[in-house]
């Protein structure tokens, strides 16, 4: 990032130590909530202690997406269809030759999508860029709903509840991936779509649709603190295959899906993030505003005392008049 | 209240060829607004993955939110700070405040994918949400702002209650649930005024929250974390400026004369208020350097720009000026400028600044869009027009109409 004045923080290694931020969190909070009643109240220049309440579930799972292996076969995509009930006549369940290019996104018809991107240095060379939701240890979307439809669970998947949403799209302002997608055709109960980590497959003891099915072996289901690990010692022991970048170890402070590539992540359309909690700002501002409800009350009294002290003057001023 | 400028109702006709094209434009717009009901938002709007938001969320709601600022600036005024002198505005904000707020709730529902959902936050609670603040905070002052309306009604029937036929044996119950009414609010109403500015600086601030969390989506020429100091404050300066406008433009529509004393003296404390919010702006700007991306043109400088010197720089000085302070015609246009001002202010944070990641083409608002957008205002101005003439809300200078009262004998004596 170079001039936004709101991202300019220091890195921390917020994600992988979940222990001890538990230990330092009420002393910080306390601290962060003063600050800020004193920066809401007079001139709140820097109110960008970016830090969310919430701690990610110590034993999440998630998915390392190794893109040197992907061959763009999409079934994957055909795969997650038939899971989500989303599979048409037309569509076919074989893996597929027809690689598509560039920025399809995922829509309430498939909730990931396989995109191919030509290499910029050698030509007959392309990356498959496997895009579904992130599954972020820090929801954007959770932090902004409205109504709390959006939870990221103990498992790491990040779930979206039908009977609340209202349907007001805050979550896809809010998503640093551009992920959610809303069904704009239907007038009656439209969806937010998006990718559900095969949450009931995996309750039910399997693994998510899109890993089960990859010929290629290119998706790794576990633990997340167990795929960082898998991810470095890749890296390291393949220094010429690989990047030096783990995508989404610690982007928008960090994610239950990571990606390792042969090609800079830049290239292949991955926002440049960095390394705090993305909702950490507007909720640093909001618990600010709302500390207590001692602002909103102070103001109050405020008001009403110099309501009474003007209601005074009046007074007097109408007693010498007389 | 002085007597010599006792809000009244108004005694004049309501249609007029103005007025007619204003109810073509709210049929248009409330044709557009069935079909988002039965066809989706998606058959109305240009609204997709990329771009969730639009027109009716810049416009209709936080501009409509700003724009609707009179209300508790006035009631701060006239209530808090006890001045008499400007009683005469404290009505008319009051009202246009009262019917802002209601075409901004209507905004939402019609903008909300599932519109029949719009009460879930009154029961589900999301605290980190600015959006959920914004929610409740409208939604309360929305009531508190028709309590605050409820005097005017009293006022305008009490003792005036004549049912016929069979329903004749309940005036006088009615009129005494008027007086009791009239007699509970009159030592309550403190309470609701307060509240209702208290509700207002909180959500005026949070609507600028609600563009922080879209992070590196936003351009940094706004995206900053003071967003909600700057729209509090950019909405405390317009709602004074909206208050003369409309001022003026009810006495031209109404054929009476300006209220140029009281408006004066409202203009004179635009320029301080004014002042502030550039100093905040600008500071914002040196602070994080944003200034760079107004070396080259681009549509989010220039529209930068135009926000800044024809919205904030050109009205502060011409609101510092005594011979605009005295013209109508001039405090109108300085008037007008601030107002222009501050909706493309919320129309840059919330359309323009938002660059979304994918986007092949970027966004503009349908026919749809804008139609239900004008057919709103329309039906507002109209809705305005109505209650002034049923309700005491403008005051009269006595000199200038005939006194109507209810002993004074009426027809023509010439």
């Amino acid at each position: 990032m170079t001039t936004h004045g709101v991202f300019r923080y220091n890195t921390r290694d917020l994600a992988l130590k979940p222990n001890d931020k538990t230990d330092v969190q009420p002393r910080r909070a306390f601290l962060r909530t003063a600050l800020l009643t004193a920066a809401a109240t007079a001139t709140a220049s820097d109110i960008a202690l970016g830090e969310s309440s919430k701690v990610p579930p110590p034993d999440r799972m998630g998915v390392l997406v190794d893109l040197t292996a992907c061959v763009g076969c999409r079934s994957c995509e055909a795969a997650c269809k038939k899971a989500h009930g989303l599979l048409k006549n037309s569509d076919d369940l074989a893996p597929s030759d027809t690689h598509i290019s560039g920025r399809r996104r995922p829509n309430p018809e498939s909730l990931t999508v396989v995109n191919e991107y030509k290499s910029s240095r050698a030509p007959s060379h392309s990356t498959f860029v496997k895009v579904q939701c992130m599954h972020c240890d820090y929801p954007s979307c959770e932090s902004a709903c409205i109504v709390g439809a959006i939870t990221k669970k103990e498992g790491g998947e990040v779930l979206w509840d039908t009977d609340k949403c209202i349907g007001c799209r805050y979550c896809m302002v809010a998503c640093p991936f551009q992920i959610p997608s809303f069904e704009f055709e239907k007038a009656l109960k439209p969806n937010i779509a998006k990718c559900d980590f095969c949450f009931q497959r995996r309750k039910e003891g399997g693994v998510p649709a899109c890993v089960e099915i990859c010929p290629m072996e290119a998706l790794t289901y576990g633990r997340r603190s167990t795929l960082t690990e898998i991810a470095r010692r890749k890296i390291e022991n393949y220094p010429e295959r690989y990047k030096n970048h783990v995508y989404g170890e610690l982007e928008a402070g960090g994610t239950s899906w990571m990606y390792i590539a042969d090609t800079d992540f830049k290239e292949l359309e991955f926002p440049e993030l960095h390394g705090e909690p993305m909702p950490g700002t507007s909720e640093s501002i909001q618990h600010g505003i709302f500390a207590y409800f001692v602002p909103p009350i102070s103001l109050y009294a405020l008001l009403g005392g110099l309501m009474w002290i003007t209601k005074k003057g009046k007074e007097s001023r109408e007693e010498m008049g007389e | 209240m002085n007597a010599q400028t006792a809000a009244e109702p108004l005694d004049k006709k309501f249609l007029t060829p103005g007025v007619m094209v204003l109810i073509l434009l709210a049929v248009n717009g409330i044709a557009f607004v069935l079909a988002r009901i039965f066809f989706g938002i998606g058959a109305v709007t240009n609204l997709n993955d990329q771009y969730p938001w639009g027109l009716w969320i810049g416009v209709d709601v936080a501009a409509g939110v700003a724009l609707a600022a009179g209300g508790f600036t006035s009631a701060a005024l006239g209530h808090v700070m006890h001045r008499e002198d400007y009683h005469a505005i404290v009505r008319p904000a009051l009202l246009t405040a009262m019917l802002g707020y209601t075409f901004v709730a209507m905004g939402v529902v019609f903008d909300i994918g599932r519109w029949y959902y719009i009460w879930h936050p009154i029961f589900m609670w999301n605290g980190n949400s600015p959006l959920f603040e914004v929610g409740m905070c409208v939604m309360i002052y929305m009531t508190v702002l028709y309590i605050e309306f409820l005097p005017i009604i009293t006022e305008r029937f009490m003792g005036r209650v004549h049912l016929k036929g069979i329903l004749s044996h309940l005036t006088r119950p009615l009129e005494s649930v008027l007086r009791v009414l009239d007699s509970t609010l009159s030592k309550t109403m403190f309470i609701f005024i307060i509240a209702g500015i208290v509700l207002s600086t909180l959500h005026q601030s949070s609507l600028g929250t609600l563009m922080i969390i879209a992070g590196p989506k936003m351009h940094p020429l706004w995206q900053t974390p003071v967003l909600p100091l700057l729209f509090l404050l950019s909405a405390v300066s317009v709602g004074f400026p909206m208050v003369i406008f409309e001022s003026l433009l009810a006495a031209r529509s109404f054929g009476l004369k300006p209220e140029m004393e009281i408006l004066s003296k409202l203009g004179r404390m635009v320029a301080p208020l004014l002042g502030i919010y550039l100093a905040f702006k600008i500071g914002d700007m040196v602070i994080r350097e944003t200034f760079v991306y107004l070396a080259t043109l681009t549509t989010a400088s220039i529209l930068f720009l135009l926000e800044i010197v024809l919205g904030v720089i050109i009205p502060l000085r011409m609101f510092l000026s005594r011979f605009v302070l005295k013209s109508p015609l001039w405090l109108f246009v300085a008037s007008s400028l601030v107002i222009f001002g501050v909706l493309l202010n919320r129309i840059n944070t919330f359309i323009v600044a938002y660059t979304p990641l994918f986007a092949d083409k970027p966004y503009f608002p349908s026919i749809g869009e804008i139609s239900v957008t004008i057919g709103f205002v329309s039906l507002l101005v109209l809705l305005y027009r109505a209650l002034v003439l049923i309700f005491p809300v403008i005051s009269v200078h006595k000199e200038y109409v005939t006194p109507i009262s209810k002993y004074s004998i009426r027809g023509s004596v010439k």
